[in-house]
């Protein structure tokens, strides 16, 4: 480690403006001690309104059954999963921007990482409602969990990917959880120290486990962080691997196919940067945060998007031509006549064009930093990849082999509507409290790179001392005294 | 209960701190620690603290995750209650992978981080003393124990010379106790050389 400085002048600034350590404690902690606006009232009311009503769907399915859904005799699987599997692709975008691009040495992490952990986090939570409550007897949820019972014991199948699932969707929420909450914790002690009244002294005290910002703890801070971002990294793709085995390991026509873990992987990149362009182009415009999250930012993450959403272009494209190539009846007609064509042909097209064509319009730099086109743009994304996961589920499952077993044709019930949005209300409650009481942007990480790749640092850049802190060491060691 | 005193000199500036922190520690001063509100690297390795070893904690928690998978698993479906499930060998390891990934992933996150809050002293409820408010904020502050032979006040002159911003003399608390951070209250009486800090 050196304390020379060097910095690409290439490159753009990561912090804006004229800015000192003090200047970027203001700056986020502002919003967490001044009264919410009134847009975020509004917001959060709105929020919590269609919560109530998620929630009021889930009791109308609890207390009658499944039933409440119109899921037929061969779609079992209708919008529930279809939700699971797209709150779970966007819960990949903020472990893959904290964790894959920290090893990757991205600078531009440190303006949207915090946010984006905690997208994920509340994003993992909307996705875990789905499949839960999909059990029917939700009661008996805990009969997944293998524990020692009077059934026998009867113990879960090990070999089966809904188990693979749990372990995977509950081990990412943890871990996703751990990384996020040690990351705020050096900046809950920041909103502690200057905190004027006495709850909010009290309460961010409790929270921030008593962190003082000793040398040593940074040391094994850095440690934690770099290691829990080396176990992400494998863990956050093998999570959605994981969610296309569910598929992928079945004998349907349109899911039997080796190609779905990573193009599931790049899907939810896809979809998880959509998300947070969503988020964070809302959130620095109204917590006034420009300075932070920069059209550099957004730019940058426009570009993994225009890349992920070839990527899964190109994975559909396959897809089409393997089944052609493979001359299997069943799984060319699934393609075939049951995607491109037949009653849920419109969803193929819509999510062709959400998540294929229109994220080239992105090759474009003007278009890559335009703000107002960037939050068009991961709306459509995120209804593309919704429609994804739709086209998946329903028109492989709609026609089984035996034309006397085709349901008809499968539209969702008000309730199967209302859980979903039900999902919405819990992920925006979720967030609006965050931005409210969170620090949304890592203030420690700034500070630390405010300095390298700060705008008004960056004109002044040289050589700082000609000492290296590691050949000090070397002199220092057993010079000590004590 | 282990109170001690303290100098403490508070920089506004890392590139000022660092070879501040090189000649306290030439002059035979003895820092008792640095506080930062953010991670100087290079810092650790000026004040000679060697590399932290909780990454090797956490390669010793993977491997338990690891082992409680798989035993787990080939226990229960090997052993304890085989099931003939499409007439596919109970021992099916390759349809274990993920679990035991997934488990050796969760053992090493969930120990590395009880252990690095071990280490640190982090809980909730958990109090410390707290040499300046703006430690975390824009400070960098760097705290000198006081020996019998330390010279409080020449100690200070030196901060001074090195950069400094601002100076005090404290006695503190090393350790951690309960309480919350709304309340004065310390569980030792404040002397009357004390400074209070801010």
């Amino acid at each position: 480690m050196s304390l020379k400085k060097y910095e690409s002048f290439v490159r753009e600034p990561l912090v804006d403006g004229d800015k000192n350590y003090h200047q970027v404690t203001e700056d986020i902690v502002h919003t967490i001690e001044t009264k919410p606006t009134r847009l975020w009232y509004i917001g959060f009311t709105v929020s919590v309104l269609l919560l109530l009503f998620g929630a009021y769907a889930v009791y109308r399915e609890v207390t009658y059954g499944i039933g409440q859904w119109n899921l037929g005799r061969t779609v079992g699987w209708g919008w529930d999963i279809t939700n699971f599997v797209w709150w779970v692709g966007i819960g990949h975008a903020g472990t893959l921007i904290s964790a894959i691009l920290l090893l990757f040495r991205q600078g531009w992490r440190t303006g949207v990482n915090r946010a984006a952990e905690a997208m994920t986090i509340f994003a993992v939570m909307c996705a875990g409602q789905f499949p839960i409550w999909h059990m029917g007897r939700v009661w008996l949820a805990f009969f997944v969990m293998p524990y020692p019972n009077t059934r026998g014991p009867l113990w879960v199948n090990f070999n089966s990917p809904l188990l693979w699932d749990v372990f995977a969707i509950s081990t990412y929420f943890t871990v996703s959880l751990l990384f996020w909450y040690s990351g705020l914790i050096p900046d809950l002690a920041t909103i502690r120290d200057r905190a004027k009244t006495k709850l909010r002294k009290m309460l961010y005290g409790i929270v921030s486990f008593g962190w003082t910002g000793s040398i040593k703890h940074w040391q094994r801070h850095e440690s934690l962080a770099l290691v829990l971002a080396g176990l992400s990294t494998p863990l956050v793709l093998s999570v959605h691997t994981i969610v296309s085995f569910d598929f992928a390991t079945s004998v349907v026509p349109g899911w039997h196919t080796t190609i779905f873990p990573p193009y599931f992987v790049a899907g939810a990149i896809f979809s998880g940067f959509a998300m947070v362009q969503t988020l964070m182009v809302v959130t620095r415009r109204v917590m006034n945060l420009q300075d932070y999250i920069t059209i550099g930012h957004i730019e940058a993450m426009n570009k993994v998007i225009v890349l992920t959403g070839s990527i899964v272009g190109c994975a559909y494209l396959t897809e089409l031509f393997i089944a052609w190539y493979g001359a299997n009846q069943y799984e060319s007609d699934a393609f075939f006549k049951y995607r491109l064509a037949g009653p849920y042909g419109w969803s193929y097209w819509l999510m062709m064009t959400c998540n294929v064509v229109s994220p080239q319009l992105f090759w474009f730099k003007k278009l890559r930093r335009n703000i107002e086109f960037t939050f068009i743009m991961s709306v459509v994304v995120n209804i593309g990849m919704w429609f994804e996961r739709f086209v998946i589920i329903v028109t492989s499952l709609f026609r089984d082999y035996l034309p006397s077993a085709w349901s008809l044709y499968y539209r969702p019930s008000i309730y199967e509507i209302g859980f979903y949005i039900g999902s919405l209300g819990l992920f925006f409650t979720c967030y609006f409290l965050f931005s409210k009481y969170f620090p949304v942007i890592a203030i420690a990480e700034i500070k630390h790179v405010l300095k390298t790749s700060g705008e008004s640092y960056k004109a002044k850049m040289d050589k700082l001392e000609e000492e290296e802190p590691d050949q000090f060491f070397h002199e220092m060691v057993g010079a000590d005294h004590h | 209960m282990d109170i001690r005193k303290f100098v403490v000199g508070c920089y506004d500036d890392e590139e000022v701190l660092f070879p501040a922190v090189k000649k306290v520690r030439r002059a035979g001063y003895k820092i008792h620690d640095v506080y930062t509100p953010f991670a100087v690297h290079g810092l650790d390795k000026a004040l000679g603290y060697r590399e932290t070893r909780l990454h090797t904690a956490g390669f010793i928690y993977a491997l338990m995750g690891l082992t409680t998978a798989l035993s787990g698993i080939s226990w229960i479906l090997a052993k304890d209650w085989p099931l003939n499930i499409g007439g596919k060998p109970h021992f099916a390891l390759p349809a274990w992978i993920p679990i035991m990934f997934e488990l050796t992933v969760l053992f090493s996150a969930v120990g590395m981080t009880l252990t690095f809050c071990y280490l640190c002293n982090l809980a909730p409820f958990v109090k410390k003393h707290h040499f300046h408010p703006r430690a975390t904020d824009d400070l960098f502050v760097m705290v000198i124990e006081c020996t019998t032979k330390t010279n409080v006040q020449e100690a200070q002159n030196f901060l001074a010379s090195t950069g400094a911003k601002e100076i005090n003399v404290q006695m503190a608390e090393v350790g951690w106790w309960l309480g919350t951070y709304d309340k004065d209250r310390k569980i030792f009486e404040v002397g009357k050389e004390a400074a209070v800090s801010a």
